[in-house]
């Protein structure tokens, strides 16, 4: 991916070339994410791979205790319990949904545009392209993204030297690469929605 | 009996007999000469509850700024000055009203992956 995404000047329309690879990778993690919020008693994986334990943010922990659905869903009263309870009550599911739905979208949109069900061609490349409406879903989702990515990584405020510093063949390095890649398609999105 | 009637909105002491242009609500208040009540505690009284959005390591700047756009309807100025203050000082306080209305923008903000709270008016 060189440019992320753009918006086509006559058409209106937002537009980013994929390569199978960058396609198959948003869609895994946007398959996870799906699981996460959808799997309430997810139940703990078999994986002893360090990298594939790391990219698995479909935790095993139930909500609240799950660190990634605790960040996607935080206390809105911090000080009143009840209320706090109640908010949460009113208000999980319907952006459980929601997320798990916008999730969907960026998964029903990368194979609209041509990933397969099993990716097996190589140099597969496409582009991907969104309406208005489409392409602020494609944003918030990779907000949630970024953030269940972060949460597993244990990103932390100004922590950029301590990643930069992290030797290639340790799986943070690679899990954290994929979080900044994700970033870099989220800030060409605002930029191409604000284009 | 006291002459005049104060709107608690606006804050104008008007005759009696006028309404201000807050009427709905002045004609509901008292039949007092209120103390003194500055501009600030009457932002209060009728906006009790505030929505705080705090710091967090993962959202880009461009993307608060396009949320407070959006969702609040600010002008690119006020959004940029609102996630700086989240950026610099922690957290920012974005919006004010009922606390159905702050109920409803915290669910919001949530549903754009920002980390917000809600809490009375200090």
């Amino acid at each position: 991916m060189i440019t992320g995404f753009a918006r086509h000047r006559r058409s209106k329309r937002i537009i980013a070339t994929f390569t199978g690879f960058e396609a198959e990778l948003l869609r895994s993690l946007a398959a996870q994410l799906v699981e996460l919020l959808r799997n309430e008693a997810a139940v703990p994986r078999d994986d002893t791979d360090p990298f594939e334990t790391l990219m698995d943010f479909s935790g095993p922990e139930t909500e609240p205790d799950d660190p990634v659905l605790a960040r996607l869903f935080p206390t809105a009263y911090p000080s009143d319990e009840e209320a706090a309870a109640d908010f949460r009550r009113f208000t999980e599911g319907t952006l459980r949904d929601g997320k798990a739905n916008a999730a969907i979208a960026i998964i029903d949109g990368l194979e609209e545009a041509g990933l397969p069900p099993e990716l097996t061609e190589e140099g597969l490349m496409f582009d991907v392209e969104l309406d208005q409406p489409t392409a602020e879903t494609w944003l918030r989702s990779f907000t949630d993204l970024r953030l269940a990515l972060a949460t597993r990584l244990g990103v932390e405020e100004g922590d950029e030297e301590v990643w930069a510093a992290m030797p290639d063949d340790d799986p943070r390095t690679q899990a954290h690469d994929i979080y900044d890649w994700v970033g870099y398609l989220q800030e060409t999105l605002v930029g191409a929605l604000r284009s | 009996m006291p002459s005049t009637v104060r709107c608690w909105l606006c804050h104008a002491g008007e005759a009696r007999t006028r309404l201000c242009h807050h009427g709905r609500v002045s004609a509901a208040a008292p039949v007092e000469v209120e103390p003194e009540i500055t501009p600030d505690e009457t932002t209060k009284l009728a906006k009790p509850w505030v929505t705080i959005v705090w710091n967090d390591p993962v959202n880009l700047m461009s993307y608060v700024t396009y949320v407070f756009q959006k969702y609040f309807g600010y002008d690119e100025r006020k959004a940029e000055k609102l996630m700086l203050e989240v950026h610099e000082d922690g957290k920012s306080v974005v919006s004010a009203g009922s606390r159905e209305e702050m109920e409803r923008d915290v669910q919001a903000m949530h549903e754009y992956g920002l980390w917000a709270t809600m809490d009375k008016q200090e």
